[in-house]
């Protein structure tokens, strides 16, 4: 398993530098907000942990359509379907590295694009612990979506729209938790434990239902 | 060993394709499965090697006790199917040394599988500079690197030259020499010693 | 280390001319309930008193909170049918998941429409980012994705697993939205909005609201059976024109 979770990211490396265009793609996002809301800093500041959160799940779901599709046309997935492990194990490490090399970059992409949308070192500190903990899951999912359109030449759009509705809780507790970090009343806690137990329960979920896709999606 | 297949029956799209194929091979034999183009011989190979859900029969794969093996029957094969399963962007070495780790039980080493298929030259270069024929060579050499005591084989000296096929046929011989099982749809025999061949039909 | 199955051909398996001799006795019976009970729902929700809070408009309530009802019980459906596929690979479960989808879809909009229609009067906004028309807003999305990828591959039994696989993992995340969308409303808007729930219903209000939700699932079992009726035709069609051409390029090749 060592030994995919290598290959999936030197391939993401090889390829077109797939952690720089995700946060390329970040920057870009982040960076027409501005131009949409305008440049007042205490609006912006305001909407910071949003602009970072929507930016962020954005990117995640790039190169999500390739997750599978790519497996296939090179005769791939049927060589890890047919292996002993638990294909289920095989499908988390592989979203596993997909978050390493698009959720994690982001994590570490954000002081920047937080000072720029002028927020505060805590609430950048917050944004990043719950960019951390809750990007996870927006691959665990979209593994269910690129298994599901395994077979769809063109399953982009798709997976996206499928997969944003089923992300709305790790966005919402997300920027809550943040929110709870910058403003008094409002609880850190409990929103950041939501967004872990969320990445925790879709890190089985997904992999799994991934998994009754693949084993049967042969053809 | 002895690799049992009973009144096998595979559905593609709803359609059957395949119906009642039946065979026993034991160690060291080798199974060439012929027949026209659309008769169904991949799909019978995908559904041996576990790729395709079973419409009817059944696959057992038994020790010489005739006890049943742990596990899957697919999780004792090695399949060769039209693509080559390398990542382009990857190198020849990175893709073997990939697919020995991922599969288990090491046979051959990269080197020595590659010098086997005569490609040592490339074991650096990326996969996607080599030639077609290169390419199944390293596909070929994917075999040696780790053991697995039945090889499925879909076309698998299409795009090789004849010496290459001749290279080919005699890694196939040693393999069932040494106890190997091997099912093969080719359009050509083999030529090795234990061949048995079995002619599918087109179901309608 | 054995794989076996028993499963015989696909359509001898289904059955499908048993189901459809059953729908088609089915469908006129289910149609006859289904007009029956909108009728007998309706004339007692006209009769129902006015509410002395929302007057009139409570008759709103009546067409409405059913739709919401049945949006809900439509996903139940399709998720029955979704485990259907996976364990049993039933065809029919298959036909019953996708032509559901379309219908819980128009029972969702239905909800969101007739609520806005409430909610002009009610709260003065066509639109309120309330906890619950957001979460139906989530729920059309997924009914609609679902669609999307029902529609999306060119050979109908090929988009049986995905849409099993997707309807699943829909069913066990939206608990988990309807609860975030939940905490997200009171978190933004502490009950700022006039909610319609009452302590305790009563008689006049809940008897004609039950007999409407019934009315309701009798107009989806119709209309599911119906669609059924047409996935199946359209399948068998579809069957004998592949056959067809067939047939067709074999004379032409001897």
């Amino acid at each position: 398993m060592l030994a995919l979770l290598k290959r999936e990211i030197l391939l993401s490396i090889r390829a077109g530098g797939g952690a720089l265009t995700g946060v390329l793609f970040f920057l870009a996002v982040v960076s027409v907000f501005p131009f949409a809301v305008g440049p007042d800093t205490k609006l912006l500041s305001h909407l910071a942990p949003a602009i970072l959160w929507i930016g962020a799940l954005l990117a995640s779901l790039l190169g999500l359509d390739r997750l599978f599709a790519q497996e296939r046309e090179d005769g791939s997935l049927d060589l890890l379907v047919m292996q002993s492990h638990p294909l289920a194990l095989t499908i988390f490490v592989k979203a596993l590295a997909h978050w390493v090399m698009t959720g994690l970059p982001l994590v570490i992409a954000t002081p920047l694009f937080g000072i720029m949308l002028n927020l505060s070192p805590l609430g950048i500190g917050a944004t990043m612990i719950t960019l951390l903990a809750g990007t996870p899951a927006i691959s665990f999912i979209g593994a269910v979506g690129a298994a599901v359109s395994v077979k769809l030449p063109r399953g982009g759009m798709l997976i996206s729209v499928l997969v944003l509705p089923l992300v709305i809780p790790i966005l919402i507790f997300g920027v809550a938790a943040i929110t709870g970090a910058l403003e008094e009343p409002a609880p850190f806690t409990a929103p950041f434990l939501f967004v872990c137990a969320i990445t925790l329960f879709t890190s089985v979920l997904g992999p799994l239902a991934a998994s009754i896709m693949l084993r049967h999606s042969a053809d | 060993m002895k690799l049992i297949v009973e009144n096998l029956g595979l559905n593609r799209a709803s359609e059957e394709i395949v119906k009642d194929i039946s065979f026993e091979l034991s160690a060291g034999e080798a199974l060439i499965i012929t027949g026209e183009n659309g008769s169904g011989k991949s799909t019978t190979l995908r559904g041996i090697a576990g790729l395709l859900p079973l419409n009817s029969g059944a696959i057992k794969l038994l020790d010489e006790n005739g006890k049943q093996f742990e596990g899957q029957p697919r999780e004792y094969c090695h399949y060769l199917g039209h693509q080559n399963g390398m990542k382009t962007a990857l190198t020849v070495r990175e893709n073997l040394d990939f697919w020995q780790k991922f599969c288990g039980e090491p046979d051959l080493t990269i080197e020595e599988a590659l010098e086997e298929v005569d490609l040592s030259h490339t074991i650096d270069l990326p996969f996607s500079y080599l030639s077609a024929g290169m390419k199944r060579r390293v596909t070929i050499a994917r075999l040696l690197v780790s053991d697995r005591p039945i090889w499925i084989l879909d076309e698998p000296t299409a795009g090789l030259d004849a010496q290459s096929v001749k290279m080919f046929t005699a890694l196939c011989q040693a393999f069932c020499e040494s106890g190997g099982i091997l099912i093969a749809a080719t359009h050509l025999p083999l030529g090795i010693e234990t061949e048995k061949t079995l002619e599918i039909k087109a179901s309608n | 280390m054995t794989v076996e199955t028993t499963k015989l051909s696909i359509w001898a398996f289904a059955n499908p001319t048993r189901f459809m001799g059953f729908a088609n006795k089915a469908i006129p019976m289910l149609a006859i309930i289904a007009i029956a009970l909108s009728a007998i729902g309706l004339w007692m929700s006209f009769n129902a008193p006015e509410d002395y809070q929302q007057g009139y408009t409570v008759l709103i309530m009546f067409i409405h909170v059913p739709t919401a009802w049945l949006a809900m019980m439509t996903y139940s459906v399709m998720s029955l049918s979704a485990i259907g596929t996976i364990v049993w690979r039933h065809p029919l479960a298959d036909v019953s998941l996708r032509s559901a989808a379309p219908l819980g879809a128009m029972f969702t909009f239905l909800a969101l429409a007739t609520g806005s229609l409430w909610g002009k009067p009610m709260w003065g906004t066509w639109w309120e980012w309330d906890a619950r028309m957001t979460s139906v807003l989530v729920l059309l999305i997924i009914y609609l994705g679902l669609i999307a990828l029902s529609k999306a591959f060119d050979e109908p039994s090929e988009a049986a697993l995905p849409l099993a696989v997707m309807t699943l993992t829909g069913f066990a995340i939206i608990p988990i939205i309807k609860f975030s969308v939940d905490w997200w409303n009171t978190l933004h808007q502490p009950a700022s909005v006039s909610r319609f729930d009452r302590p305790a219903m009563g008689p006049e209000f809940l008897y004609p609201l039950l007999i409407m939700a019934f009315a309701y699932m009798a107009i989806f079992f119709t209309l599911h059976m119906m669609a059924m009726r047409n996935e199946i035709l359209a399948r068998r069609i579809r069957t004998m024109k592949m056959s067809a051409a067939r047939k067709h390029s074999a004379k032409g090749a001897t």
